[in-house]
């Protein structure tokens, strides 16, 4: 870990009530992120996504969020008045979701959804919005801002789409990202084009990103430490670099289903699921 | 800029204009297919009624040879698609016969009937929509709450309640107890000598004609059908932006909007209802089309001389000139809403817009 911690997570649950009882999300997750990359992954309803969102304070109403400790630069979230998380939202701390397809507005072009966070954030003039909303097109490697500026989401691909959601959500100038399966809409070719942005970016203004994906590969070789997430709790916890030498069976299982070149996999292994895991 | 570019930018302007032009002969193309459409059906209808015109015309007492010769100047002896081609040509030019009624050719009691509906729809759909927005979206956004509930059960009512009960109710407690609204009709008799209307919409002529004592009296007389028609459309209204917005809210750019920062409100109005609002303008446009076609029931219970009274009369009467001619003039509005709506769909929508 490098600098101070940005945010420490302690014990959190995320409780789900429903008519046929409770439906545990996340069940108990700790860790603590500082200025790097932290990596988390996990299957489908592993409770990745829902702690990411409960950082954001961005879980469904009917969601009972509980945790020792859920605190950012030494503000307890959960205890924060909503008008005050809603002003690190997207200031301090942003989030980018993972398709743009759906995650932008389809009715108002990408230009004034990247104006409209910094306006929301900053006092600034519309000619000043408008201007920094280009560098941060152009930073995020569009090579026609003036273009895209006035472009609606339908109007351009996923890659360029995410660029622009990246663009969104960095403007403000937060210390701390959420990536939520940021590439998995997208092509393969452009995912490396798009991390590279995301790289770039996260490591130029020493920001914190917790990235969330269920690929183990893009993780490791992307994240400096990375978390196993299975039925809601954190099973294994390592450098991105030590991997390879998992202990928990789960990751080992996961690891093993990843084909290699000059290896054939045939029948692909079965995660052979343990019900002391989920315990 | 060089001698290329110019030309580039201008051959640019140029497929742009073709493409606009396409899209407006588009419209028309399929605004005249309609129309035609709705021509030929009630051209068809016309004959095959068991309704003898020249019968309606003439009485059952006509010796034979006056009826062979009314029916040979009505061009009924003309083979059927001579006949369909000369009921075109004067429906084209607004001429849909001569009311066996009232004696007036149909048009000039259209022009006379329209008018009436016209304003009582659309201050109808005013109210519905400029109250049943606002109502749908709280309800959508309150989802559960006491809003919502109250916006169910007027829904409820609004779809349950026959229209002309409610308006006999209403009537008795305004017109007869409290004495705040006008008895049925669309002026005081008082006003009928005084007033000259110039469009036919009685509210617009006397704020024209700065005559307010008129408005004021037209007021007093319109609202209480209006309200009536517009809370059965704020039922609808109301109904659909809750089913819309709830659709809209659960986006993901709604998350995102969150993710950003933006307030409650902004997401609310600026994001989720400006989308849901595409939707919105078919349910707003069609509502309204359907009230133009003149609300009957109301139009009876307030003795508003509407275009909806106006059919009922002539169909009792086997005025079928009046009838169809009164078909055709509603459906030639709903064509024009609907392309209207089409229209305001590509203005808010730009995934429509025009490549």
């Amino acid at each position: 870990m490098s600098g101070k911690t940005l945010l420490e997570v302690e014990d959190l649950r995320i409780n789900f009530p429903t008519r046929i009882g409770q439906v545990q999300a996340v069940r108990g997750v700790s860790f603590s992120l500082g200025r790097e990359r932290l990596g988390i992954v996990g299957e489908s309803g592993s409770g990745k996504s829902q702690t990411g969102r409960a950082i954001m304070g961005l879980t469904p109403p009917q969601a009972e969020v509980t945790a020792k400790t859920l605190a950012f630069d030494g503000i307890d979230l959960l205890a924060a008045p909503p008008r005050e998380r809603r002003a690190l939202r997207g200031k301090r701390i942003a989030m980018i979701l993972q398709d743009p397809k759906y995650s932008l507005d389809p009715v108002m072009s990408i230009g004034r959804q990247i104006v409209e966070t910094l306006r929301t954030h900053e006092r600034v003039s519309k000619a000043e919005a408008r201007d920094r909303a280009l560098a941060m097109l152009e930073a995020v490697q569009i090579r026609d801002p003036a273009r895209v500026f006035d472009l609606h989401p339908h109007e351009v691909s996923g890659g360029m789409g995410q660029r622009a959601m990246i663009a969104m959500m960095l403007i403000a100038g937060p210390e701390m990202m959420i990536a939520d399966e940021p590439t998995s809409a997208l092509d393969v070719t452009v995912q490396l084009d798009v991390l590279g942005i995301l790289d770039r970016l996260v490591s130029e203004r020493g920001m914190g990103l917790i990235f969330i994906s269920h690929d183990l590969r893009l993780v490791s070789s992307f994240c400096d430490r990375v978390i196993v997430m299975y039925a809601g709790k954190v099973v294994e916890q390592l450098k991105a670099s030590e991997l390879r030498d998992a202990q928990h069976p789960y990751t080992r299982g996961l690891l093993n289903c990843m084909p290699r070149i000059g290896f054939e996999r045939h029948p692909l292994p079965v995660l052979d699921r343990k019900p002391e895991w989920a315990a | 800029m060089s001698v290329a570019e110019n030309q580039a930018t201008a051959e640019r302007g140029g497929t742009r204009a073709v493409a606009v032009l396409s899209s407006i002969g588009r419209f028309l193309v399929i605004a005249v297919t309609t129309y035609l459409g709705l021509l030929a059906v009630t051209f068809f209808i016309g004959r095959v009624i068991p309704i003898d015109p020249v019968l309606a015309v003439l009485g059952d007492r006509a010796p034979a040879n006056v009826v062979e010769r009314t029916r040979r100047e009505m061009g009924l002896d003309l083979p059927l698609i001579e006949q369909f081609y000369i009921y075109v040509k004067n429906a084209l030019n607004g001429d849909f016969g001569t009311s066996v009624l009232t004696t007036n050719p149909v048009m000039t009691d259209i022009r006379r009937a329209f008018p009436a509906t016209i304003e009582l729809a659309t201050l109808g759909t005013l109210i519905g929509s400029v109250i049943g927005v606002p109502l749908g979206v709280l309800a959508a956004v309150r989802r559960g709450s006491l809003i919502d509930q109250i916006v169910r059960i007027i829904g409820l009512i609004g779809y349950s309640v026959p229209i002309f009960w409610l308006g006999l109710l209403g009537l008795v407690l305004f017109y007869a107890k409290l004495q705040w609204v006008a008895f049925p009709a669309r002026l005081d008799v008082v006003y009928e000598y005084t007033f000259t209307p110039i469009t036919g919409f009685y509210l617009l002529d006397a704020a024209m004609q700065g005559q307010w004592d008129v408005f004021y009296d037209a007021f007093r007389h319109i609202i209480l059908p209006a309200s009536l028609l517009g809370y059965f459309s704020l039922a609808y209204i109301s109904r659909m932006t809750r089913s819309f917005m709830l659709n809209e809210l659960s986006q993901e750019y709604i998350v995102a909007a969150r993710a950003k920062g933006l307030s409650e409100r902004r997401i609310v109005w600026a994001h989720a209802l400006r989308n849901a609002a595409v939707p919105m303008v078919t349910v707003i446009a069609l509502s309204y089309a359907g009230l133009l076609e003149g609300s009957v029931l109301t139009e009876t219970v307030f003795s508003w001389p509407g275009i909806g009274l106006y059919i009922t009369n002539s169909l009792q009467n086997a005025d079928m000139n009046a009838v169809l001619g009164g078909t055709i003039v509603i459906g030639s509005v709903f064509i024009a809403i609907n392309l209207f709506s089409d229209l305001l769909y590509r203005v808010l929508d730009p995934r429509t817009k025009v490549e």
